[in-house]
């Protein structure tokens, strides 16, 4: 897997634990679900994110510890998939599908719209007042809904460029 | 019905009935409309004679590889006293699939009930629903389907009365095409990198956790409650002359047609109208080039090939492809076959897990040999070292990821080899910028 992989960790300054409070009811009311500890390491990081944005180094290290793996096991499963992140994006991250039932249906004008409206300018990049990150993604599984973008967790379909600005202004 | 255009006379809808139902989607609308009529009855049967129904029907695996559901059951090892799982693929991420995506958020219940009579059937408490990351609504309906079927006593410590256990939990995948893989999924879920696994052993023998597990895709569990309402025998006659070939199967079509959507039709239904009738058609002007249509990871059909082909599972092979997952990419004459074909290379390049060497390099070395032919810096010989190198990546692989890099390459060469001289000879302008 690439997406993120490649990049270089980012670093918290000081690390506040994610799993107190409610954050650590959610995951030990996950235990029971499955036989294994261990098994809750794709959950718990999906808590993560939806509590800081992004999965830290450190974040990753107090994962490991409660479910009994190693950081850089942790790691090693953060990078493999695309929809965690290991540094922080733009408070919208934005994602289109351009794989090819997306592509013959001009999915490439979406992406260039959506570059320009949000100011991001290129892919990968956060826009200068760090609303925005646009990212080409792999298939989105709703190619009869050509072209779908998600918006954090928002999915959107048959988003075409003319579509793009009234998007972006609920999103402002 | 070919959600989201209103039902065509050519469909048979059994699973797509109540698509665009917002109604269907609570327990109390779908008791209404018949559901959980079958994990009634079905917690009144043995296991042994819910398999021997699944056999009887001709239900085939739905997720692209068409084995028989009854047979796959029956593979559960007996009074083995370990615990046996059942997983559900609901990590629909094959380009060009779009149906699974759709029965979840349209008839969350009707995949708890496939999901409960397959527990039932092949003695697991436990299913793991595992859903790929992007379905946030589909996750969310089945969210809270699933705490309604807890509501209503159909899942929990005592089903139904039934003094059995069948528990549901729903499993949120992070974005990885290769976890739609079974051993992949079942790694995935274990909380580790999604490498697929070497087989023997398969997943009855040593699934998830060890332990003997079943793997179906969501459209097929969704087909179950209606062999067991109606009948193996009446599923069975739901055949258009191919006996190998059974029941109704949802074909999402996208691409060129202008009314692209999912369509339930049975299976041996001709290509051509489910194409040209079902899904429009071409827009305005243009006509059909190619057809890939098993979702991407199969061979390309040339028009010929697709305006005669069967869809069933030996009808799609008869015409030079596959039927795989059913997701029709339809192409016309406005389609670059060597963009779409780079395109999908790119796509595999990405989603390759890394471990097996031909899948890593191939699919990496491939796409970076269509990217060049497309800058229009091919040279003469890499035609043929794309079919060299895609010879190497075919059947040599723990699992078939990079053999589905290659077939979609090998066959736009042989079936459209002009389109890709025209580069190499530079008769064709570039498609890429060179950097």
């Amino acid at each position: 897997m690439s997406s993120g992989s490649g990049a270089p960790v980012a670093h918290e300054t000081a690390h506040e634990p994610v799993f107190a409070g409610k954050a650590k009811q959610r995951l030990e009311a996950l235990y029971p679900k499955f036989p294994t500890k261990q098994a809750c390491l794709l959950p718990a990081l999906w808590i993560v994110q939806e509590e800081r944005g992004w999965i830290s180094p450190a974040a990753m290290a107090e994962v490991g510890e409660l479910l009994g793996v190693t950081p850089a096991y942790v790691r090693g499963v953060v990078t493999f998939y695309t929809m965690y992140h290991t540094h922080p994006v733009g408070r919208h991250f934005i994602q289109v599908c351009t794989t090819s039932p997306c592509h013959l249906c001009g999915s490439d004008e979406v992406v260039k719209t959506l570059l320009k409206e949000t100011g991001c300018g290129e892919l990968g990049a956060t826009s200068a007042d760090g609303r925005f990150t646009v990212i080409e993604v792999e298939c989105l599984g709703a190619c009869g809904f050509a072209t779908p973008i998600m918006i954090g967790n928002d999915f959107i379909e048959s988003v075409t460029p003319d579509r793009v600005p009234g998007i972006l202004a609920g999103y402002r | 019905m070919g959600f989201p255009h209103p039902s065509h006379p050519k469909e048979t809808v059994l699973l797509s009935k109540h698509f665009g139902e917002p109604g269907a989607r609570s327990f109390a609308g779908w008791t209404e409309r018949g559901g959980y009529q079958a994990l009634k009855k079905a917690l009144g049967m043995t296991p042994e004679a819910i398999i021997e129904e699944l056999k009887a029907s001709g239900l085939r695996g739905r997720g692209g590889a068409g084995f028989p559901t009854g047979l796959k059951w029956s593979f559960m090892p007996k009074g083995d006293g370990k615990p046996h799982y059942l997983c559900c693929n609901a990590d629909e991420s094959e380009p060009g699939t779009f149906k699974d995506r759709e029965i979840m958020r349209w008839t969350p219940h009707a995949l708890i009930e496939g999901c409960a009579i397959a527990c039932h059937a092949i003695g697991a408490e436990v299913c793991y629903i595992y859903i790929r990351g992007e379905f946030t609504d589909p996750l969310q309906v089945m969210e809270q389907a699933v705490a309604e079927a807890y509501g209503n006593g159909a899942l929990g410590g005592n089903a139904f009365g039934s003094g059995k256990r069948i528990e549901i939990v729903l499993f949120r995948g992070a974005g990885a095409y290769i976890c739609g893989e079974e051993t992949a999924l079942m790694n995935s879920l274990e909380g580790k990198r999604g490498n697929p696994r070497i087989k023997p052993p398969f997943p009855a023998a040593a699934g998830v956790f060890g332990m003997p597990t079943t793997i179906n895709n969501v459209e097929t569990l969704a087909a179950v409650p209606h062999i067991i309402n109606r009948g193996a025998v009446w599923y069975k006659a739901l055949c258009l002359g191919n006996p190998k070939s059974t029941g109704t199967k949802l074909f999402s079509v996208c691409g060129h047609v202008l009314k692209p959507g999912n369509y339930e039709v049975t299976l041996g239904f001709p290509m051509k109208e489910l194409i040209y009738d079902l899904a429009g058609g071409m827009r305005p002007g243009r006509t059909l080039k190619a057809v890939i249509p098993g979702g991407s990871s199969v061979p390309i059909m040339n028009r010929a090939e697709a305006e005669s082909a069967l869809c069933d599972y030996e009808g799609i092979v008869e015409q030079g492809s596959m039927l795989g997952s059913a997701g029709f990419i339809v192409m016309d004459d406005s389609a670059d076959i060597v963009y779409e074909v780079y395109r999908l290379a790119k796509f595999y390049a990405h989603e390759s897990c890394a471990q097996c060497t031909q899948c890593r390099e191939g699919t990496a070395w491939t796409t970076k040999i269509l990217e060049r032919i497309l800058k229009g810096q091919g040279k003469p010989e890499d035609l043929d070292l794309l079919l060299e190198l895609s010879d190497q990546m075919t059947g040599k692989t723990i699992c078939v990821l990079s053999d589905s890099c290659a077939a979609p390459i090998v066959s736009g060469i042989k079936k459209f080899r002009s389109e890709f001289d025209a580069y190499l000879s530079r008769a064709k302008a570039p498609a890429l910028a060179s950097a």
